[in-house]
């Protein structure tokens, strides 16, 4: 008999069983799944180090595992002492876990370091079929390259660390399938936010979502980060695209990227790597990338987002209670009114970074448009490249200088006003247009009020000072 | 980790959908390295508020929370769930948990019982129209008491067997020691190391 047909995510699953779940009252228990790839970063870590320390366990493979310093980090003068005592505890506190258990680290002023998922890929050690963890949420991002990637909690770090294994029970598959053509302007990002608007923060709970149809497919890796990144938002652990020519070419030649017959070896595997003809997804979703327009939120989740031509909602517009609660809970939060155009929205700060969109294809859009074009006077524009590297490519490009001649501050790597762990906040009530990708109350700063935008989106905001898409540039000038 | 195999105490209504982590402890309070003392850092902006249920004596010592739908968004943090053990709260009732979350309480014994969002609403009431009173919730019999309601809740035959027990995954996880050798016998040779590092 034939095998039975699966998709991606359920090769990926299928290649990693190292003990398979017991049935016990037509209920299963976990599978232990085997982790090819561990990043770790400053904040989720210690208390896992800490837990090894105590029962006297081994990291058992640094092999697989790597360090990198992020979400505390200073963007500005990081050849100084980290000035918070409390984030430098952190970092140091990394630091000397990575040196006692044998971990390799890439710690601020390294080329190297930089945000744990723009490192990962950046280093070739991201690849197809993989499980990649980290204790952090948005480690769905490396799905892009056809990885099981999913974000842990701190126990899990520990059992990670000391087993190289984890428990974990198996997911619904969800198809996320987007066909057609994105139009100039529009984005990976406009496709996650109008994907999570369409099934809500709670849709893809228990499932990996796969996203397939011609409008993924054309998309550089790059731009496939983006979408996998925000996949959490919609409640799945993880989201997955099937690794193609696109993917390989990025690889190839990346410090860690196979060579000669291992390569070979493993293109070989990774073009098995395919949702099979006649394999059944528990749920599908469909979107028309033709149709679709700039993406940005209203509200305080990432599924409270509209068409950048659209409106601020009413929460009357909302047949379901909660939904309804949600929304009004938002508006006065937001401080926006009902039938407001989009576009009238005038914000404060454009912040172009964090691990959705930090990337070089993100700063090369965001520059192109920038160019030659002046910045709104009131406007405070920060751009933090995802990486030290991404950093460096961007000059070597004359990126930077881009950015400054437009008036932005071009800062140095890290996650940066995502979540505000370092100085990068807003203030109390200010408004940004962010590419990150959380706009909960408080986020960006206690008080601050977050939209989130694809960079381009940003770009033309910044030059506007009220939400703009780039073509209403053309309109304006 | 401590089993658990019933909790009664005063229930707290938190009337809200899509409580996310960075409400349950703001990124800033992520920053320590211990396990343990983050009773302030719990929904550290809310209780700014005079009004937030947890200023409000009645429900300041509560120990089960019961919150809107979609509990637990956000962030992988663990520290959500070691803010909620160390204020108090050894349940938190909900009619669906954030995936992270769940797996994150069960990790560290704090009991996320699933109740049909109907009864969730016949709980508020409830607690909201007899600020403190108690909710049982019963892991050996999955039940829900709280004044007038009785109701069931959802976990699985897993979790519910390790939070009985008080196990630690790790040590479940080092019995399978052999099985986790042979696997790694056969990994192809093409999957990426990190050492020695090349950049």
């Amino acid at each position: 008999m034939a095998n039975k047909p699966l998709t991606l995510p359920e090769k990926v699953w299928r290649d990693h069983v190292v003990v398979p779940g017991k049935e016990s009252d037509g209920q299963r228990s976990p599978d232990l799944l085997y982790i090819d790839l561990h990043l770790v970063h400053e904040v989720t870590s210690p208390q896992a180090f800490e837990g090894l320390r105590l029962a006297g366990r081994p990291v058992r493979r640094p092999d697989l595992t790597i360090a990198t310093e992020d979400h505390n980090t200073p963007t500005l003068e990081i050849d100084k002492p980290i000035a918070d005592p409390i984030s430098r505890k952190q970092v140091d506190t990394l630091r000397a876990n990575a040196e006692e258990f044998g971990v390799r680290i890439h710690s601020l002023g390294d080329a190297d370091q930089g945000i744990v998922h723009v490192v990962g890929p950046q280093l070739g050690l991201t690849q197809p079929g993989m499980t990649v963890v980290c204790g952090d949420s948005h480690t769905s991002t490396h799905g892009a390259f056809g990885a099981l990637a999913m974000g842990i909690g701190t126990s899990e770090v520990e059992h990670v660390l000391a087993t190289q294994t984890l428990p974990l029970k198996p997911f619904k598959t969800m198809a996320v399938t987007v066909n057609g053509s994105l139009r100039p302007g529009v984005s990976s990002k406009d496709i996650i936010l109008a994907v999570i608007a369409e099934i809500g923060t709670g849709g893809g709970q228990g499932y990996v979502l796969e996203y397939r149809g011609s409008a993924i497919e054309e998309l550089s890796m790059d731009a496939r980060m983006t979408i996998c990144n925000m996949s959490i938002e919609a409640g799945a652990r993880a989201g997955m695209i099937a690794p193609d020519a696109t993917t390989y070419e990025f690889i190839k030649g990346r410090p860690h990227a196979p060579q000669g017959e291992d390569w070979d070896a493993a293109v070989q595997y990774w073009d098995s790597l395919r949702t099979d003809d006649g394999a059944v997804f528990d749920a599908e979703v469909v979107l028309d990338a033709d149709t679709l327009d700039p993406f940005v939120t209203w509200g305080t989740n990432p599924g409270q987002g509209v068409s950048l031509n659209g409106a601020v909602p009413a929460p009357t517009d909302f047949t379901d209670d909660v939904a309804r609660e949600s929304a009004e809970r938002a508006l006065t939060y937001m401080d926006l009114q009902p039938g407001t155009l989009m576009k009238d929205i005038r914000v404060d700060t454009v912040f172009l970074g964090s691990c959705t969109n930090s990337r070089m294809e993100d700063l090369r859009a965001a520059a192109e448009i920038l160019a030659g074009r002046e910045k709104d006077p009131e406007i405070r524009m920060i751009v933090v490249p995802g990486s030290a590297k991404v950093r460096l490519q961007a000059e070597a490009e004359g990126l930077d200088k881009v950015f400054k001649e437009f008036g932005a501050e071009w800062r140095f790597a890290g996650c940066s006003m995502c979540l505000g762990m370092n100085p990068d906040q807003l203030a109390e009530g200010e408004r940004c247009a962010s590419t990150s990708n959380r706009n909960f109350e408080g986020r960006q700063g206690k008080g601050g009020r977050t939209h989130l935008v694809s960079p381009v989106v940003a770009a033309a905001t910044a030059i506007r000072g009220t939400l703009s898409a780039p073509a209403d540039l053309l309109v304006s000038a | 980790m401590e089993p658990i195999t019933t909790h009664t105490g005063v229930g707290v209504p938190l009337r809200q959908s899509n409580v996310d982590t960075d409400q349950i402890i703001p990124a800033v309070y992520l920053k320590r390295i211990t396990k343990t003392g983050f009773e302030d850092a719990l929904f550290s902006s809310w209780r700014k508020n005079q009004d937030f249920v947890l200023n409000q004596p009645a429900y300041k010592h509560g120990s089960v929370l019961v919150a809107g739908s979609d509990f637990g968004t956000g962030s992988s943090r663990e520290h959500a769930v070691w803010a909620l053990k160390d204020y108090g709260f050894r349940a938190v009732i909900s009619s669906r948990f954030a995936d992270i979350f769940y797996g994150n309480s069960a990790k560290q014994g704090l009991l996320a019982a699933k109740v049909a969002q109907p009864d969730v609403e016949l709980i508020f009431k409830e607690l909201e129209n007899n600020p403190g009173t108690e909710v049982t919730v019963d892991l050996i019999h999955r039940t829900v008491h709280c004044g007038s309601v009785d109701t069931s809740f959802e976990i699985d035959n897993y979790t519910r067997w390790r939070l009985l027990e008080g196990l630690d995954d790790i040590s479940l996880t080092l019995r399978e020691e052999s099985h986790v050798e042979a696997f790694e016998a056969n990994r192809p040779g093409f999957k990426p190391k990190t050492l020695p590092a090349k950049v």
